[in-house]
């Protein structure tokens, strides 16, 4: 999203962040997701899940701000995101694992 | 257990068979009605609108009578003892829940003061050719239970069976009265709430857990779930598995059919349930039902009084029909005289479990009126030659 | 994959709507980019949020795609016959007035073959949930012509283009007498959700249509492309006008769709009217059904 200038409490207010769970088997590749995510955090990856359909994959989950989007558009029960703060931890060591998981290639 | 005695009208009364049948739902513990009016039919429900409201049940008029049926059905998963009531056009309609109801289990009644037919017919005339209907009318192979009431007296007696049978066979029973007896003023006595049983709704004693709505045990039938009371069940028209999930497979389907059409079946001798009289050394007997039956025992006895050897039947449940009993007397008697309103239904029933060994008469009647004795007497005279 | 492995705390982790899923059953039957699944998620986010008693709610379906939504959710569900999950719902609700009764159905179900049992439903203020998914078309059955298909739109019974003029529902409902009528698309889940956890709280003929996309039919059919594309639509031309009359709210072929919450009133129920009428009436002779059904128990 763009802002026109920057919010005047922009000091104060921290995002949230989240960490996105992708159950790629149930995923039948409708792209709801990574439309209308706020903050592009997802992509569809080029690889397929058992069913043969393109899964998304987390290209940035730096930029998630668990706004639960994802999660309440997807009609297959399969992308939800949990609060940063829940899981604790490194947002960098998170991205890396999460973008791992959902990339996996499939045959 | 006990009848609940708010419900029952303890005494003697001067009823119409409508009323008696309602003053036996209530009896029998019946608390949810949905209806649609139709006569002849409308009495019933006209005397549970009156006294429902004192009882703690609820009458609602359906917009029509797909909705009555479908309330009843929905009702009946709330562990309530549900009718409706109907005539034959309303029959009709109600065979597409007739078939839900018989697929999901549920046990309701189901009331048909039969009329001429067919389509809109003769609204305010006997008939009975609703008796196949009531077997085959839905689509598809299952099984249910009807029976057939006299009078006003029997027309309350029955009505509290036809809702015990719906418990013990979780099934939907088919209340087959005719107009005449629905419209007949007699004498019903109703005894005391004590005197009357009544078989509860055979709830589960299972956790949720551990509760499939259509588990059975061997021979058993599956256990009642409440909706409301936390189990979180699921049910289906479509062919279901045990826990009520929709499985698309033959073996899934051979499971259901078999349990649907067994548990009648399986169960005949003990649903069966006939009245007889002078059969022992009959040449000739006499098979009817409903009002018919009031006009055939006049028949058999003039017929008797020609010097014939004639034996009355009289059905008090038509279905499942008493079929080892009529292919017993088949060995032993010439012939069958069926009397009936319609043109020939039980008949083939009989002439079936006869199979070959008597011959069957049917006396038709197109509906409107009930035959006169002179018309079976001249058929069993033709029929004992 | 059913589960996902939290690779920070190393715990296994399930969706968080698992607790209101049939889970065995999932993956569902719904096609890919079909709306039906948003929506159920929406229903029971809306449901958890609300706070009711769960075992108190009873789900009933009719026939069809959305029909089968009864079968996913880990609620008392009933998948009724073809037009009658409301009359199945009010015999629910009148045999047991404390459950929460919702009827999840498609449009072809609940105002196609079930448009009479809908209308005098609404009439009577039957206190009942109905979220009808709207999309435009008998789905199940191979993309048949619906009362909702909009003017010239092509489907397998009007293969040159319906010709039939379509419901407009929510003024079907509201002139019907349902005290709550909304309409939002798949799209709008925030709002949807947010409708469905307000109705929940009322009492009443709640009518909530939630418009999605049929990919396999619908859109196939019109060469609408998928659903992704039907959500764009959405995006670019669906208004929101809270309060608008109902009469102007009715959808062309990929007009604009007007969405919004139309109607909200408080109007006594069936039941609240029949216990007032025979309450005043009968006075003490008076006997309700208890909130918990008439079941006879032993004594």
């Amino acid at each position: 999203m763009r802002y026109w200038r920057d919010p005047l409490d922009a000091g104060q207010i921290e995002a949230p962040g989240g960490d996105v769970h992708i159950l790629a088997d149930r995923c039948k590749g409708c792209a709801f997701c990574v439309e209308y995510c706020p903050r592009q955090v997802l992509e569809m990856s080029p690889t397929f899940n058992r069913k043969g359909y393109h899964p998304p994959e987390i290209v940035d989950i730096q930029a998630c701000v668990n706004c639960g989007l994802c999660e309440m558009i997807c009609p297959e029960f399969a992308i939800f995101c949990i609060e940063l703060g829940d899981s604790g931890g490194n947002p960098a060591g998170v991205s890396a694992l999460a973008g791992a998981e959902a990339g996996e290639v499939r045959p | 257990m006990k009848a609940d005695p708010a419900g029952v009208l303890t005494g003697s009364h001067y009823l119409d068979g409508d009323f008696a049948c309602g003053e036996g739902a209530m009896a029998a513990g019946c608390r949810f009605v949905a209806g649609y009016p139709i006569t002849p039919s409308t009495e019933v429900v006209e005397r549970i609108s009156r006294r429902f409201p004192m009882l703690g049940g609820t009458f609602i008029q359906m917009e029509d009578e797909l909705a009555s049926m479908a309330a009843v059905v929905g009702a009946a998963w709330t562990g309530s003892k549900t009718m409706t009531v109907t005539s034959g056009p309303g029959f009709s309609l109600m065979m597409e829940n007739i078939g839900l109801a018989a697929m999901m289990e549920t046990p309701c009644v189901v009331v048909n003061v039969q009329r001429g037919g067919p389509s809109t017919g003769l609204p305010t005339m006997v008939g009975q050719g609703d008796v196949m209907q009531a077997r085959w009318g839905s689509h598809g192979d299952y099984e249910v239970i009807a029976l057939s009431p006299q009078s006003p007296q029997e027309a309350f007696d029955l009505t509290i069976d036809a809702f015990n049978l719906a418990e013990i066979y979780r099934v939907p029973v088919m209340f087959l009265m005719d107009e005449c007896v629905g419209h007949m003023t007699e004498k019903v006595v109703i005894p005391e709430a004590e005197a009357i049983e009544i078989e509860p709704r055979r709830l589960t004693e299972k956790s949720p857990e551990s509760f499939d709505p259509y588990q059975v045990e061997e021979g058993q039938l599956p256990e009642f779930a409440r909706a409301g009371d936390g189990y979180r069940f699921h049910t289906t028209g479509l062919t279901h598995d045990e826990h009520g999930y929709p499985e698309m497979s033959v073996e899934c389907q051979e499971v259901n059919v078999s349990r649907l059409v067994g548990k009648i079946r399986d169960n005949a001798e003990s649903i069966v349930r006939f009245e007889e009289e002078g059969v022992e050394d009959a040449d000739v007997v006499v098979v009817s039902y409903g009002i018919t039956a009031r006009v055939a025992r006049l028949a058999v006895e003039e017929a008797r009084s020609q010097g014939l050897k004639v034996g009355f039947l009289r059905l008090v449940v038509i279905w499942p029909f008493p079929e080892k009993r009529i292919r017993e007397l088949a060995g032993s008697v010439g012939a069958f005289v069926v009397p009936e309103i319609n043109y020939g239904q039980i008949a083939l029933e009989v002439e079936r479990a006869a199979a070959g060994q008597a011959v069957t008469w049917p006396v038709h009647h197109a509906g409107g009126a009930v035959h006169s004795p002179d018309a079976i007497t001249e058929i069993i005279v033709k029929a004992a030659v | 994959m059913t589960v996902s492995t939290n690779p920070t705390v190393g715990q296994e982790v399930e969706h968080p709507s698992a607790p209101l899923l049939r889970m065995e059953r999932i993956p569902h039957v719904w096609c890919p980019s079909c709306g039906i699944g948003t929506v159920v998620k929406c229903y029971a986010t809306a449901l958890e949020r609300s706070g009711v008693d769960l075992d108190k709610v009873s789900v009933v379906s009719g026939i069809g795609c959305s029909g089968r939504v009864a079968g996913y959710l880990k609620l008392d569900g009933f998948h009724t016959t073809h037009g009658r999950a409301i009359p199945f719902a009010t015999g629910l609700k009148l045999g047991r007035p404390e459950l929460l009764v919702t009827v999840i159905s498609g449009d072809g179900d609940l105002v196609g073959i079930g448009g009479n049992h809908f209308i005098h439903a609404a009439r009577r203020n039957l206190d009942l949930l109905v979220i009808l998914i709207n999309n435009f078309i008998y789905g199940m059955t191979g993309g048949q012509n619906a009362p909702t298909t909009p003017q010239g739109a092509k489907s397998s019974t009007m293969p040159f283009g319906n010709f039939e003029t379509p419901f407009n529902l929510p003024h079907l409902a509201a002139s019907s007498g349902a005290s709550y009528v909304a309409r939002w698309t798949c799209l709008h889940i925030r709002r949807l959700t947010w409708s469905i956890e307000e109705a929940i709280g009322k009492k009443g003929f709640r009518f909530i249509e939630a418009v999605a996309p049929c990919p396999t039919l619908y859109a196939r059919l019109n060469k609408l492309g998928s659903g992704l594309d039907a959500m764009r639509f959405y995006h670019d031309t669906a208004e929101i006008r809270n309060g608008a009359d109902t009469r102007e709210v009715d959808v062309s072929f990929q007009s604009p769709i007007i969405c919004g919450k139309f109607v909200d009133e408080e109007r006594p129920t069936f039941l609240d009217l029949m216990h007032e009428h025979y309450s005043k009436q009968l006075g003490d002779r008076y006997v309700p059904m208890p909130p918990e059904g008439g079941m006879l128990h032993e004594r």
